[in-house]
């Protein structure tokens, strides 16, 4: 109790170290990621000296684009204190609904907005039910994972998407590189803007300074007067639609789309934005920290076959990074709160 | 709790609970297949159906005490796929059965371990760490069996895992499955274990100070479903006569999907076993009765999530109706007076 009274006599010099010890540890655990996947590739590379070749390399950021930009999305979304399972099923149908417009001889710009514009649909359906509902996400968007895989398979039948129906300024908008021969995508530099406004949005602006707010105390977050039910509808549509980009995405690197597409997806962008240090609690974390969360795990599923590892063993390693990740920020966050509570302490 | 806000003005809304309606609907849907569908009734079918939703019906139970304690478990699917993988891996070993099975029921306790001894000792919320578990169980499975499938077991196990009782639709395994049922009723709803999962569910730090062991109460139940779940896996292996890493993939969504069904607020503190036990035929049937009218796998698995999302909705829905009522009418008194 004493802490508390404490740090009130001294709000400024306290809460300023206090921002800083925080502002240190994010940049640590971004660090962190860095740290290990530099560790990664560099015992990949040794093991393996064709690893980081150019067209190594541009497969590395070719397989996370789309991880990225879901987890961008995703970690929004969890960012509010709420979660997202249904974006498997809705990059799904995104794939399909671009994939089908394209056979039939579309524009691909169009196709790609189609795809956003389905995402955004089925985000602006979550959302009301969340907020108006107010029932927990997990379960709302466990039931809308199932109806729109079962509305997908209904839908796409038995019918398949093949590179060979597409046009093939889509397809190598889905490989080709800037320049030509760089190792740099064209897709990645979506991830990449996709995830530097939603992340300069969440930093510098008030609406997404709301959203961290209502994510670390919703009831403070509503007497403060943040439009907690629109910005969480807010957060699924930006989810959703993220989700729908990355079906056209998907569609235009891979050029093969069936009704199973994306099922599973939902656990592995969990995973990768909560390795990325985004708090299941709500309120911390960033959208940088989900995209390297995202790279590193797509990293190691390249690095494992390259590195002579059976494939069998991607699962058990994903599911024991995300364990370890969840159990270490867990600690650090004790030992942090600890740190503080002394430090505080120490001044009054 | 909040829906009995006028118990004595309105005796009849209390027993109108989501877990009743729950219980209604398995009924009548019995009844209108028994009548409409002609091969619902046959005993073959009938032992189709309950041997089928045993599973999902076996991890309910441990399921139900979680939620009502405010905690999930989304490894069970994995956990039973890893017990199966373990079965077959030391079958094909050369085990004797009865060693492999106990092997496998042990695998289910440190499967529990885990997952509890995170949530509790580390205070990590377990949705995080079972997905994590979700992924890592599965992952064991597949570096234990690869994509083998063992097939193999003795006769007289398999027919435990598919036979029924002479002259009757009942599966055998039906008999251990009563007998956890009644255990978990028990357990639940007339033991001071069970209040205090309630109290867990409903108010953790309240339930600290009135003297409940928290911790220790949780972890035995992240352990009931481990074990659990690795049972199912052995019945699950013989069952369909074939122990695989993937067996029971997605299997969670469907269990969870059930105790919701049967009116288990997933915010904890409150739900019954009977309305669990509703919700996990009334899924079960509801396929069964789906599959035999032709209506397709795709069209089950939406109604399967609308299911889902109606019985999370309903439920809150005819409490905020009730409560403004409960409000009008309150206002009307006291406007009165």
């Amino acid at each position: 109790m004493s802490t508390t009274v404490s740090t009130v006599d001294t709000p400024t010099r306290g809460s300023k170290s206090a921002r800083r010890v925080v502002d240190t540890l994010l940049r640590l655990r971004e660090l962190s990621i860095i740290g290990v996947l530099v560790v990664l590739l560099v015992v990949t590379e040794l093991g393996n000296p064709r690893f980081l070749s150019t067209q190594g390399i541009k497969d590395l950021l070719l397989n996370a684009t789309i991880l990225v930009l879901v987890a961008v999305g995703q970690a929004v979304v969890v960012i509010t204190r709420n979660v997202d399972l249904s974006v498997g099923s809705v990059l799904g149908i995104a794939a399909f609904a671009t994939g089908d417009y394209l056979h039939s001889g579309g524009n691909a710009v169009v196709a790609v907005l189609l795809g956003v514009g389905v995402g955004l649909g089925f985000g602006v359906l979550n959302g009301l039910l969340v907020s108006l509902g107010k029932v927990p996400a997990l379960v709302v968007t466990l039931g809308t994972l199932y109806v729109i895989r079962g509305i997908d398979s209904m839908w796409v039948g038995s019918r398949e998407i093949t590179a060979s129906n597409l046009p093939a300024g889509f397809i190598s908008f889905g490989h080709n590189s800037i320049g030509g021969i760089g190792p740099i995508p064209y897709l990645v530099l979506l991830a990449v803007a996709a995830m530097v406004i939603v992340g300069d949005f969440l930093r510098s602006y008030r609406g997404g300074r709301e959203v961290y707010a209502l994510g670390s105390n919703p009831t403070a977050a509503r007497l403060a007067g943040v439009p907690v039910r629109r910005r969480i509808i807010a957060a699924y549509v930006l989810c959703g639609a993220l989700a729908g980009l990355a079906g056209a995405l998907y569609l235009a690197r891979f050029g093969n789309v069936d009704s199973g597409t994306g099922s599973g997806y939902e656990l592995t962008v969990v995973s990768a934005v909560v390795v990325g240090g985004v708090a299941f609690t709500g309120g911390s974390g960033s959208v940088y920290g989900a995209a390297l969360g995202a790279v590193l795990l797509t990293s190691i599923n390249s690095m494992l076959p390259s590195l002579g590892v059976s494939s069998v063993w991607e699962l058990a390693i994903d599911g024991f990074l995300l364990l370890i990740a969840i159990a270490v920020d867990r600690v650090v966050a004790l030992r942090v709160a600890t740190v503080l509570r002394r430090r505080s302490a120490r001044r009054g | 709790m909040a829906d009995t806000s006028s118990p004595t003005r309105r005796p009849l809304t209390g027993f109108v609970r989501w877990d009743t309606v729950a219980g209604a609907l398995l009924v009548v849907l019995f009844a209108v297949s028994l009548g409409v569908v002609p091969s619902f009734g046959n005993t073959l079918n009938v032992s189709f159906v309950i041997g089928n939703t045993m599973p999902i019906a076996l991890i309910a139970l441990p399921m139900c005490l979680l939620v009502v304690a405010g905690e999930v478990d989304l490894s069970v699917g994995s956990t039973v796929g890893l017990s199966s993988a373990v079965m077959g891996a030391l079958w094909n070993a050369n085990w004797p059965i009865q060693q492999v099975i106990g092997v496998c029921v042990g695998v289910g306790v440190l499967c529990g371990l885990l997952n509890g001894l995170l949530v509790t000792r580390l205070g990590l919320p377990s949705l995080a760490v079972t997905i994590g578990t979700l992924a890592a169980f599965r992952g064991l499975a597949q570096i234990i069996l690869g994509a083998n499938a063992v097939t193999d077991f003795p006769q007289s196990y398999l027919d435990f895992g598919s036979g029924t009782i002479a002259g009757t639709p009942i599966p055998y395994a039906a008999i251990p499955y009563v007998v956890l049922l009644i255990v978990a009723v028990v357990v639940l709803h007339a033991t001071p274990v069970g209040r205090s999962l309630f109290a867990i569910g409903a108010n953790p730090e309240a339930a600290f100070f009135a003297g409940v062991r928290v911790k220790r109460t949780k972890l035995w139940a992240f352990v009931a479903t481990g074990t659990i779940a690795a049972l199912t896996g052995v019945f699950w292996t013989l069952h369909y006569a074939s122990a695989r890493y993937d067996n029971a993939t997605g299997l969670e969504l469907a269990v969870i999907a059930a105790v919701l069904l049967g009116g288990v607020d997933f915010n904890g503190g409150r739900g019954t076993l009977g309305g669990v036990f509703a919700g996990v035929f009334l899924l079960g049937t509801l396929q069964n009765v789906m599959s035999l009218a032709n209506v397709s796998a795709q069209s089950q698995t939406v109604v399967t999530g609308l299911l889902l999302i109606i019985s999370v909705l309903g439920p809150r829905v005819a409490r905020q109706v009730a409560a403004h009522r409960a409000r009008r009418t309150h206002r009307g008194v006291s406007s009165e007076r």
